[in-house]
């Protein structure tokens, strides 16, 4: 029975590391570097969902499912505006350099919104209760113990996946996306828009993080400027152990990463070492299979 | 192969500048300069904000009032960031930069522990607001603090678990980061192991996590008949949250770190019936804390918590001893510390005792219909 | 020439270091610790540099061999009490070498990955010393270290500082450091030469990381207590940030990026609370403006080779 739960917490956890994961791949897929800031975009996410609310409830009466989805719409547009604006001015001037440039970029821009944040005329540090959008039900099944919340979380994440491994694989967008992923230049030369496609990317991107970052607040409802930091870096390793670039490796990472650090988590004794974890998993991956669990290994060629 | 005579050459210089800086006199001046040290950026910030706006309270009032031994009192203020490595920095250019004759901080044990040195060696009185490791006075005779220490709290505690909570079985759950956690689940358990109480289960989480389910649900297997969470407000709440969803019903009980209206904010109707003990309330009846609140309420527009009563006592001990030693040099000025007596504080009455501690009572509440309500007070 | 001139600069620099610590008594203490942080700062910046820059491999996780180093030697000074001051330079010495062993056993395996896998999986290496330091309780746990003594003096940082740039300049651009080089240049073209690569990565990663150590076991007798929190990631980046702002690879801008990121802090202080915001700026914006590095301007560094 403990063994259950335990699964259940795991799955739970996993899910949205695996929504916050399936961000990161994507951006990586296209333009083959981190981005750090993709944590704090969650963050913002959380926050724009904090004060959308209260104006949503106001038409919408309070908890109601049109005014939760009304609400995670629009911050997932506020985000995917942000993102667009990120890639816009930081990265794109970058376009081309080496990537270690890219990437220190990407922490630049991520410890600016953080401590830009923090700031006690932005948000200042103090965590904030996050409101209810949806009525959190508890479902107890003897001594199992499973939350609506968590269900929501498990289905969305689901929908998501196939949605964008749709978007991806069976669009044209989704075509001329991996073209640029596959190799920026000949796509510029067989008339895809790079640069079009690239800022369309952040911005789905983006999106996803709104909603990775508001699922992940409905679930601990506390939201601080800092919060995008520790589920941003697990995200990303999963993304890694999975595969990075590889959609269904996004998912596979997260779920993974989610149920070791939830069994970890319950032994006495080892809980105290659950933050590492993660990065122990990492190194035992990447040493045994480079590429991650799903990712192709590619040979470089001179 | 220009490039290494160069580089040599910049670590001289370096070296050379280092030199050239010789100490900047502080002049006595018509004010009395006060240092104090706080986390006010970073991830501690929320506590560090609120133990400094209540010294800041207690500077602005003094001055108001016409200042201590017939000058105003200048409050330098640094920003440590909540940084390991930072609060040296700090203090010495509190002390050997701007001259302070006194310096207030830190609430966090570790950083007061990395300030404290700096200010013995200088004998500069420092008087830490909240930190409650024991190590902390121990660094010297200078150092001071006006909160009660962990292992007088961990007691109190254990004695209200096997006492009032009549448990037998009680878990643990503390927060491996912190040395605040660390501290107090060891005097607690010690005492408690003593009275004869029973440990169910110990499990540890990291503070800044937001998942505690994997704990919790091994702690509810092990059906405890309370649960010890010595953590901070932020991650005591989500844990509250988990716990009731996860169907424990059992009451969770903890320390001053709890002590936030942020706890009742974040965990609502999950922190409904649970215990901690704490400094004081600040919807005690007393005269003290009535003029606080009404005070801090005006100057800040919010209300104000523990650690803000404890920034304000700080200060406000100090001001008590310049007033009674009639000077601010430094050896009068700790003598006058150290022989602090019934001092009537907004936290409540205390005096410090050889070790350089307050000695003062502890009281614990119970969060009852949104609201912390006081249970019972525990004297030294 | 390179040999004399070389060693003419490093006695320089060990004379004016020695000469610094016997007047320091009489300098104010708030000079006298910043400048320690500088010279701190400069050898954990040098010798980054030859992981990130001369080598061209991505290290986030610099903070925690400093980590491993300052606890080592610390340790070691709290076990010997009172003879703790002869023994000195044993400890610090000893701290690197623990870092060095721990940066080889990291090492060895990391490296076959590159960029920016190389940098998350050093960041987690970094994170994980941190949580075993966390979970240690003969170097104090979550509490920290604490009553080290304090025997960080300007000689020492200076000298030592002074003896890492030598060191590390010398080993680049002696034959055998030419290894580096072409790692950095073009990892393909060298393995096609018949270089061993992994070797040359290894090899500087371990001497970065003993030097790491060292500076780990300065900081340590410097600040007089040691916690695991001043070691998270977050300080690894402010020692990268010296190396990119320094130009990777240029020794001297280096230096001079680690003593104007050190001191620049100091100088934020009446506006602490938009220092980091600007920090922030600062790495974004040289980034767009200027990828060499601040201090790149004529010197170039592959005119030598």
């Amino acid at each position: 029975m403990e063994f259950l739960q335990q699964f259940i917490n795991g799955l739970s956890l996993g899910s949205v590391y695996a929504l916050i994961a399936l961000g990161y791949t994507m951006v990586y897929g296209v333009l083959r570097f981190i981005n750090f800031a993709h944590s704090d975009i969650l963050m913002l996410g959380a926050f724009a969902a904090f004060y959308l609310s209260p104006i949503v409830e106001k038409f919408c009466g309070p908890q109601s499912p049109v005014g939760a989805i009304l609400v995670v719409i629009l911050a997932a547009a506020i985000c995917a505006i942000i993102g667009t604006l990120i890639e816009f001015f930081a990265y794109r001037p970058l376009r081309g350099r080496p990537k270690l440039t890219v990437l220190i970029t990407a922490i630049g821009v991520s410890l600016f919104i953080e401590f830009t944040c923090q700031h006690g005329k932005v948000f200042g540090s103090n965590p904030r209760p996050f409101p209810k959008l949806l009525n959190d039900t508890q479902f107890h099944f003897g001594k199992l113990a499973i939350g609506s919340n968590d269900v929501i979380v498990l289905l969305v994440t689901a929908m998501l996946l196939v949605g964008i491994w749709f978007l991806v694989q069976k669009t044209r967008v989704g075509t001329a996306l991996r073209a640029v992923s596959y190799n920026q230049q000949a796509a510029a030369l067989m008339g895809v828009p790079v640069n079009r496609i690239i800022s369309f990317t952040f911005a789905v991107g983006s999106a996803l993080a709104a909603i990775a970052g508001i699922l992940y607040s409905m679930k601990f409802p506390a939201i601080e400027p800092l919060m995008g930091v520790q589920p941003g870096l697990r995200a990303f390793i999963a993304a890694v152990v999975g595969g990075i670039g590889n959609i269904p490796g996004a998912v596979l990472g997260g779920l993974i990463i989610g149920l070791l650090e939830t069994f970890a988590g319950g032994i006495p004794g080892l809980s105290n070492y659950r933050d590492a974890i993660a990065f122990g998993i990492l190194i035992l991956i990447l040493f045994f299979k480079p590429a991650g669990l799903l990712g192709r290994s590619t040979v470089e060629k001179v | 192969m220009k490039s290494l005579p160069s580089s040599l050459t910049a670590a001289s210089l370096a070296a050379v500048f280092a030199l050239g800086l010789t100490g900047c006199k502080s002049g006595g001046g018509d004010t009395i300069k006060v240092g104090e040290y706080a986390s006010l950026t970073g991830k501690e910030a929320t506590y560090g904000a609120a133990m400094h706006e209540g010294t800041m309270l207690a500077i602005e009032e003094v001055n108001a009032a016409g200042g201590v031994l017939g000058k105003q009192i200048e409050l330098i203020v640094e920003d440590d960031q909540s940084k390991a490595g930072e609060p040296a920095n700090a203090v010495n250019k509190l002390i050997s930069k701007d001259g302070v004759v006194a310096v207030l901080g830190e609430f966090a044990s570790s950083r007061s522990l990395e300030g404290g040195p700096i200010c013995q060696e200088n004998k500069i009185p420092m008087i830490s607001p909240g930190s409650t490791n024991p190590a902390v006075t121990q660094v010297g005779d200078y150092i001071f603090r006006v909160c009660f220490t962990d292992p007088f709290q961990g007691a109190a505690l254990a004695n209200f678990a096997n006492g009032t909570l009549k448990a037998k079985k009680v878990a643990i759950l503390t927060d491996v980061k912190s040395d605040y956690s660390k501290g107090l689940a060891k005097y607690f358990k010690e005492k408690y192991l003593a009275g004869g109480g029973e440990l169910a289960a110990e499990l540890d989480f990291n503070g800044g996590d937001k998942d505690f389910k994997a704990q919790l649900t091994t702690i509810k297997n092990s059906s405890p008949d309370a649960i010890f969470i010595p953590g901070y407000y932020n991650d005591v709440a989500l844990i509250c949250i988990q716990a009731k969803q996860l169907g424990i019903d059992v009451p969770l009980f903890g320390g001053d770190g709890w002590e936030s209206h942020m706890l009742l904010e974040i965990g609502k109707d999950a922190v409904e019936g649970h215990y901690f003990s704490t400094h004081c309330l600040t919807d005690q009846d007393t005269p003290k804390m009535k003029s606080f609140v009404e005070a801090y309420t005006k100057r800040y527009n919010k209300a104000p918590d523990a650690m803000s009563t404890l920034g304000y006592d700080s200060a406000m001990v100090l001001i008590d001893a310049m007033k009674r030693a009639g000077t601010t040099e430094s050896a009068a000025l700790r003598d006058a510390i150290a022989a602090t007596k019934d001092y009537e504080g907004v936290s409540g009455t205390f005096s410090l005792d050889e070790n350089r501690d307050a000695v003062k009572p502890l009281v614990f509440a119970q969060i009852k219909n949104g609201k912390f309500v006081y249970s019972a007070t525990v004297n030294p | 020439m390179l040999k004399f001139g070389a060693k003419r600069w490093l006695f320089i620099g060990i004379a004016l270091a020695i000469a610094a610590s016997f007047l320091s008594p009489n300098f104010n203490r708030y000079y006298l610790g910043v400048g320690i942080d500088v010279g701190i700062a400069i050898i954990l910046a040098v010798s980054l540099n030859l992981i990130n820059g001369h080598t061209g491999q991505f290290s986030l996780g610099h903070a925690g061999f400093m980590a491993v180093g300052g606890y080592f030697a610390a340790w070691i000074s709290l076990k010997l009490g009172e003879s703790a001051e002869v023994f000195f330079p044993l400890s610090l010495l000893a701290g690197g070498l623990f870092a060095a062993l721990i940066g080889l056993f990291v090492g060895i395996p990391s490296l076959r990955l590159r960029g920016d896998y190389l940098a998350i999986v050093t960041l987690g290496f970094g994170e994980i010393i941190r949580v075993v330091a966390q979970n240690t309780e003969a170097i104090g746990a979550a509490s920290g270290l604490k009553g080290i003594p304090k025997l960080t003096n300007l000689g020492w940082t200076f000298g030592l500082a002074a003896l890492t740039i030598y060191i590390i300049t010398a080993l680049v651009n002696s034959t055998y450091g030419r290894g580096f080089l072409a790692v950095h240049d073009d990892e393909i073209a060298a393995e096609s030469s018949g270089i061993n690569t992994t070797r040359y990565k290894v090899v500087a990663f371990v001497t970065g990381s003993f030097f790491a150590g060292i500076a780990g076991g300065l900081y340590a007798h410097h600040k007089q207590f040691l916690a695991p929190t001043g070691f998270d990631w977050l300080k690894s980046v402010e020692i990268v940030v010296m190396v990119i702002l320094g130009g990777m690879g240029r020794t001297a801008g280096v230096v001079a990026a680690a003593i104007l990121l050190t001191l620049l802090p100091e100088f934020l202080r009446e506006v602490s609370e938009y220092r980091m915001i600007l920090y922030a700026l600062l790495i974004i914006f040289l980034m767009i403006l200027r990828p060499e590095g601040l201090f790149a301007f004529k010197l170039k560094r592959r005119q030598t080779s």
